[in-house]
């Protein structure tokens, strides 16, 4: 038995950047579905709760970081359980440029929706 | 200093009745983890009604909650994302170096402690629906 063992070797700033947001994660989801399950119940959300929540800017910036670190996390993990079961070659860059595009895109429209909750941008019907 | 052992292929699901505890945690990390990426697309989507206008929104919300089904599923994804956080602490701890010795039994902690906060926050799920 050795003395220190990990399943993992870090290889760079991916393999770190994992861990990070795992990190802040483990926080931050546990504090959503606290506050979304059983501090206010998620059948009595109405947008004016959401927009009062979503107007603090700590709680606006809180979920926009989640929203980053949740999808780089979630995408990143894909990416590695593909490369895993031996996904390589041209699909491996395929996949790798798809999963980067739908990251981008996911952000996208989740800051527009926080924009939109927190009442900076307004829909063309209220 | 890393060193690594030949516990076999993992992905080799075939023979899965020889898995370890420690492949079992591996396998449910992998399923949740697909969960919860699938499902953030999903939650994205649905909350994308705030675009459209307040009512919109607020009928949305009121209309999928109104369903027993979804009440179901959340407590799926309360299991899904409790295990997944529980078992992420695990892995923390064991990439810094720390319980190795005792992956296994934390790993049947982490089970343990996720079906106790899941059965404890069906009520409080189910509210309001039955």
């Amino acid at each position: 038995m050795a003395d220190y063992y990990s399943s993992f070797d870090p290889k760079g700033s991916r393999w770190m950047l994992q861990r990070l947001t795992a990190a802040f994660l483990v926080v931050v989801l546990a504090f959503h579905f606290m506050l979304l399950h059983f501090v206010n119940h998620a059948a009595d959300v109405t947008f004016m709760q959401t927009h009062l929540r979503m107007q603090q800017p700590g709680y606006f910036l809180t979920m926009v970081a989640f929203l980053v670190t949740a999808t780089f996390h979630g995408v990143n993990g894909v990416y590695n359980a593909l490369v895993n079961q031996g996904l390589d070659g041209t699909p491996k860059t395929v996949v790798k440029y798809g999963l980067v595009l739908a990251s981008l895109l996911l952000i996208a429209q989740g800051i527009r929706v926080a924009m939109a909750m927190a009442g900076f941008i307004i829909g063309p019907a209220a | 200093m890393s060193q690594s052992y030949d516990r076999g292929l993992v992905e080799d699901f075939g023979r899965w009745r020889e898995f370890s505890a420690g492949m079992w945690a591996w396998i449910f990390h992998k399923f949740t983890g697909w969960v919860l990426i699938g499902y953030l697309f999903t939650h994205i989507a649905v909350l994308s009604t705030a675009t459209v206008g307040t009512t919109a929104y607020t009928n949305t919300i009121s209309g999928l909650e109104s369903l027993l089904v979804v009440r179901f599923l959340e407590v799926g994804l309360l299991a899904v994302a409790v295990f997944h956080i529980l078992n992420g602490l695990r892995l923390l701890f064991v990439d810094l170096g720390v319980g190795l010795e005792a992956q296994d039994k934390s790993f049947y902690a982490s089970l343990v402690l996720t079906g106790a906060i899941v059965v404890a926050s069906v009520p409080t799920f189910l509210a309001g629906a039955i």
